[in-house]
């Protein structure tokens, strides 16, 4: 008997689709509709031989139906539709079955094309239908007033000014404050936190008071430039991070920069495997001596020996477990630094961070004997630009922000983004 | 102010100009209520805007033209009136090349005013189907829309005209090929549905096979579409009754209607209005609801009943769909007349189910709401809850007992006097169900219910169905010897009267092989047997039929002469003796030689 459906990639291609998770299928022998289950629903009627059994994906409303000899037969709605890349998937269960595929390359006995219409016309109704203020309706001063608006609202304040005078509108905000925040904005950009909430609070007093939850945001940023090394709170106890005051116009987080942050470190470890790793670690070495080798040597326990780590490091372990209950223990490390990757833009499939890990192991198999002992006392230097004094600071910071948290769940009830932000900066 | 308009609209002194204006003010004042349109009724309207329609001038034409058309489609105008003088309509067909908007008025009040046959014969005589099929490709929308409405009804239950569509082409292109394209997913709602129609009437005239793909793959599926829950609620009534109408006779469409997009689940929507949610939030819902939840239930009754006429599994699953009984039965005794005919038609359709009979008919006692539907009821539904009644009393189905306790033989036998052809039929055919091995009182009962003269009556009936139900009730009567002795004993010479009258007349093969069949019953009493032997001309009869033509009557015959002779029987030997007499036996030696081996044996 068969069983036609749809199937993410990686599932069992010995079973029947459906039966799996993130698989879904209709079978021929009783007409149920299996989906991620192995037990089916009732659905449609039993098909054999001659039939000509269709399957549609509608990515629009993510439903899905089937056909049977060109009749549709139910919509049905895909449950847990997470999966974009969904593969047809035929099931074969009886040996000497024999399956003829149409993708297309013939017509189709269901008219597929009369669907598509169908939703074609349902989309542009949508858009026709969709209401329009009054105001609204004048479409020439609606686009000039949302270009001004993008124009101030990014600071571009010349160019607003001349759209402003050439299309005879004024421009709502005074130039000092856009000027003003274009200032926090440059502040913001450079990784310098507690100077932008500082003069956001002076500029606009009330500001931050009524966006609690921006508050919060703009704190966690601050504490992972903390750990970063790079917020000014820190960097001036520690004062031992000149090199990454130099990339503040720039980009704080940019390859070249030898600033330390942990995810800086994954990043050397792309570029190492992507050309080759003697010739790059020889130049990091020369600028920023072991504290990048150190940094690799973490990197390393991480995917390699987390109890060692642990023993390690006490001071990193105390900060995971004691600022979050929602434990970031060492294994889930790999996964949410390569978060931190896609948040640096740097385009990485998960294989690739996996393989990094190893093959950076592979690298440093000999180093990390000798260095382990040693390299505990330089991360610690590291963080935070290495001056123990700014690392009670972090730390300190970081108890505040945890009941920041508290006080903020109290108030407005749950927030799983807050909560998911201090989850992810907390595994530094 | 009316006839002031009127006379001025009349006068042909009048300028155009003003006659124009006369003749939209009329128009605006036929938008209004149904009042006004019946005291414009009143001054005579009609033939004075028939009249501006012979002016050269299209401006006053378009004017008149759109009078007319408000006219015709309010409630209170009688179509008739368009039909009163025939060279309005020729001269109608002649203006619909003026303009787009004498086309859509025109095709508006043609598809408004065209009720049944003779109406349709009209316009088609009138050459409307040439004549609108080239509007069909009109560059306006409303116009394709109006000549398409116009379609659906001249083809309604209509072969001629549904004969002649398929083969007129436009452009080169044949009608059915623009109606499929008009059945597309992207257009209006309404274009859909009415080229559904149309191909669905030509389908039903034979015009259109069944197994073209244009009704399987176009035609049903959209048909289908119409009666989902995003469709507006009128639209989903129109859908199901023409879903219903395309699929009632061909067990294929059902099957297919079955299994596309869960009709059947689908229908069971149809229930549910009014919501609890429009009762509780929105008056206004709760009036719409209201209005359509009697034509939605009756929809979907009559959609159901054609999905289950012929299929046992599609029946099944009918019956098991949500609380489908309950509702059956309670749409039983609604009072909206329509409702309770398709109730009764739906379970008529699923009676048909022996399973079904024996279950979920005796699990909801449904035998007790169709007694009641049967108690003066108007004869269309009487027809349906007769023969639903039929297969209810059929001898395997539980309800037979409980079904003949509450009064069933007197009402059936008031039936087979009915005036109506099928009333009797069914009425008669229920009787002979009921009397297959029945017990002796019931048959009685039966007998005296029906009364001798009543038989005779139904035995001489013009029509063919009711002579042979009630022979066949006869027949059923007389079965088992006990019995047969008994009702001979009461009633054996009316038997034998009206058997010979029925031998001797001039009936076809069935009729006259029952009857002997009924001889050969009476011929297996014990004491019914003297009837025959002492009636020598039924004796000459049955050795008449003996040496017949056709083998059925000669085993039927020889039924009769095997049960008369039953050796083991006492005074077999005299009875033996006499038809020796006749000359039988030769007959008999004759017959063993026969070809045939149903004969031979015996």
């Amino acid at each position: 008997y068969m069983g036609i459906g749809l199937s993410a990639q990686g599932v069992n291609m010995n079973r029947l689709p459906g039966w799996d998770k993130h698989s879904y299928g209709y079978h021929g022998d009783d007409g149920h509709s299996f989906c991620s289950s192995g037990t089916g629903q009732p659905y449609g009627p039993t098909f054999t031989t001659g039939d000509v059994i269709g399957c549609c994906v509608n990515l629009i409303n993510n439903t899905c139906f089937y056909t049977k000899n060109g009749h549709s037969l139910e919509e049905k709605l895909i449950k847990n539709f997470l999966q974009p890349n969904l593969y047809p998937t035929v099931g074969l269960q009886t040996p000497g079955e024999v399956v003829d595929a149409n993708f297309g390359q013939h017509p189709f006995v269901f008219d597929i094309e009369d669907y598509m219409r169908e939703w074609r016309t349902k989309i542009q109704a949508q858009i026709d239908r969709f209401p329009i203020g009054d105001r609204e309706g004048e479409w020439q001063t609606m686009i000039q007033k949302m270009v001004s608006s993008y124009l101030v609202h990014h600071g571009y304040c010349a160019t607003a000014e001349a759209f402003a005078r050439s299309t005879d509108q004024t421009v709502l905000e005074e130039l000092a404050s856009i000027k003003n925040r274009q200032r926090i904005q440059k502040l913001v950009l450079a990784g310098r936190m507690g100077e932008a909430i500082e003069t956001t609070q002076q500029l606009y007093p009330s500001l931050l008071e009524r966006n609690p939850n921006l508050l919060f945001a703009l704190k966690v940023r601050q504490f992972i430039e903390m750990v970063n090394g790079t917020d000014s709170e820190v960097r001036c106890l520690g004062g031992h991070s000149p090199k990454s005051q130099d990339s503040y116009p720039v980009s704080p987080r940019s390859f070249s920069s030898p600033s330390m942050s942990p995810s800086h470190g994954m990043n050397i470890h792309n570029l190492a495997t992507g050309k080759g790793s003697s010739m790059h670690f020889s130049g990091f070495e020369s600028s920023c001596s072991n504290g990048v080798i150190s940094n690799k040597a973490h990197q390393s326990y991480c995917h390699s020996k987390h109890t060692t780590t642990s023993l390690n490091v006490p001071e990193l372990n105390n900060i995971n477990v004691s600022r979050s209950q929602q434990v970031n223990s060492y294994p889930s490390n790999d996964v949410d630094m390569e978060t931190d990757h896609y948040s640096n833009g740097v385009a990485e499939t998960s294989s690739n961070g996996f393989l990094n890990g190893s093959s950076k192991h592979d690298h440093e198999m000999e180093e990390c004997d000798t260095e382990m002992e040693v390299d505990s006392s330089q991360l610690r230097r590291q963080l935070c630009g290495g001056s123990q004094a700014a690392i009670e600071r972090m730390i300190h910071f970081g108890r505040e922000l945890q009941a920041m948290s508290e006080q903020l769940r109290r108030e407005c009830g749950k927030n799983t983004a807050n909560k998911k932000m201090l989850k992810v900066c907390f595994i530094l | 102010s009316v006839s002031r308009l009127l006379y001025l609209l009349q006068q042909e002194t009048s300028s155009t100009e003003l006659r124009t204006e006369c003749a939209v003010v009329l128009g605006s004042l036929a938008m209004g209520t149904e009042n006004n349109v019946k005291s414009l009724l009143d001054c005579h309207i009609i033939p004075a805007l028939l009249q501006g329609l012979l002016s050269p001038d299209l401006k006053l034409i378009e004017a008149c033209l759109r009078c007319l058309r408000t006219i015709f489609i309010s409630p209170v105008t009688s179509e008739d009136l368009l039909y009163t003088d025939a060279t309005v309509i020729s001269h109608l067909m002649a203006l619909l090349s003026r303009s787009q908007y004498t086309q859509e008025y025109i095709c508006q009040i043609f598809s408004h005013c065209c009720k049944g046959p003779d109406h349709q014969t009209i316009l088609f005589n009138h050459g409307a189907v040439q004549n609108i099929a080239r509007l069909l490709v009109s560059t306006s929308y409303k116009v394709r829309m109006q000549a398409l409405k116009c379609f659906s009804v001249l083809a309604f239950e209509n072969p001629q005209v549904s004969m002649t569509l398929v083969n007129v082409s436009v452009d080169g292109e044949l009608l059915p090929q623009i109606f499929v394209k008009m059945l597309q997913r992207d257009k209006p709602i309404e274009m859909q549905l009415t080229s559904a129609k149309c191909l669905t009437s030509m389908c039903r005239a034979g015009a259109i096979r069944t197994d073209d793909s244009c009704i399987i793959l176009k035609t049903l599926p959209c048909l289908v579409r119409m009666c989902s829950k995003e469709r507006l609620l009128e639209e989903r009534v129109e859908g199901a009754e023409t879903l219903a109408y395309l699929i009632e006779t061909d067990v294929e469409l059902q099957r297919i209607a079955s299994i596309t997009d869960h009709l059947i689940v689908m229908l069971a929507d149809y229930f549910k209005y009014p919501s609890s949610v429009s009762a509780i939030t929105d008056i206004k819902r709760l009036d719409h609801d209201l209005k359509h939840a009697h034509e939605l239930r009756q929809a979907a009754f009559k959609l159901y009943a054609s999905l289950g006429a012929n299929d046992e599994d599609i029946r099944k699953k009918i019956i098991e769909t949500e609380n489908m009984m309950d509702r059956i039965v309670n749409g039983l005794s609604e009072p909206g007349i329509k409702v309770r005919l398709a109730a009764v038609r739906c379970l008529h359709s699923l009676s048909r189910s022996v399973q079904q009979l024996r279950t979920s008919f005796q699990d909801h006692a449904v035998w007790k709401p169709l007694m009641k539907v049967l108690q003066n009821a108007p004869n269309e539904i009487l027809v349906v809850a007769s023969s639903t009644l039929c297969n209810l009393l059929l001898e395997f189905s539980p309800s037979k007992e409980p079904i003949l306790e509450s009064g069933a033989i007197e009402l059936l036998c008031s039936l087979t006097q009915s005036e109506n052809l099928a009333l009797r039929v069914n009425g008669i055919w229920a009787l002979m169900n009921m009397a297959f091995q029945a017990e002796q009182k019931i048959k009685s009962d039966i007998l005296r219910g029906l009364s001798t003269e009543q038989l005779f009556q139904l035995l001489s009936d013009s029509d063919v169905n009711v002579l042979m139900k009630t022979l066949g009730l006869l027949r059923n009567l007389l079965s088992t010897r006990p019995h047969i002795d008994h009702i001979m004993s009461t009633h054996g010479k009316q038997i034998m009267q009206a058997v010979t009258l029925i031998l001797e007349g001039e009936h076809n093969i069935e009729v006259k092989e029952q009857t002997l069949c009924i001889l050969a019953n009476i011929a297996d009493g014990t004491t019914a047997k003297e009837l025959i032997m002492t009636n020598d001309d039924i004796l000459q009869k049955i050795k008449y039929y003996m040496s017949h033509s056709n083998a059925k009557l000669q085993l039927a015959a020889m039924f009769c002469i095997s049960n008369l002779i039953w050796n083991e029987e006492e005074g077999s030997q005299e009875r033996q003796d006499k038809l020796r007499d006749m000359g039988i036996v030769d007959i008999l030696h004759k017959l063993s030689q026969s070809s045939d081996p149903n004969l031979c044996d015996k």
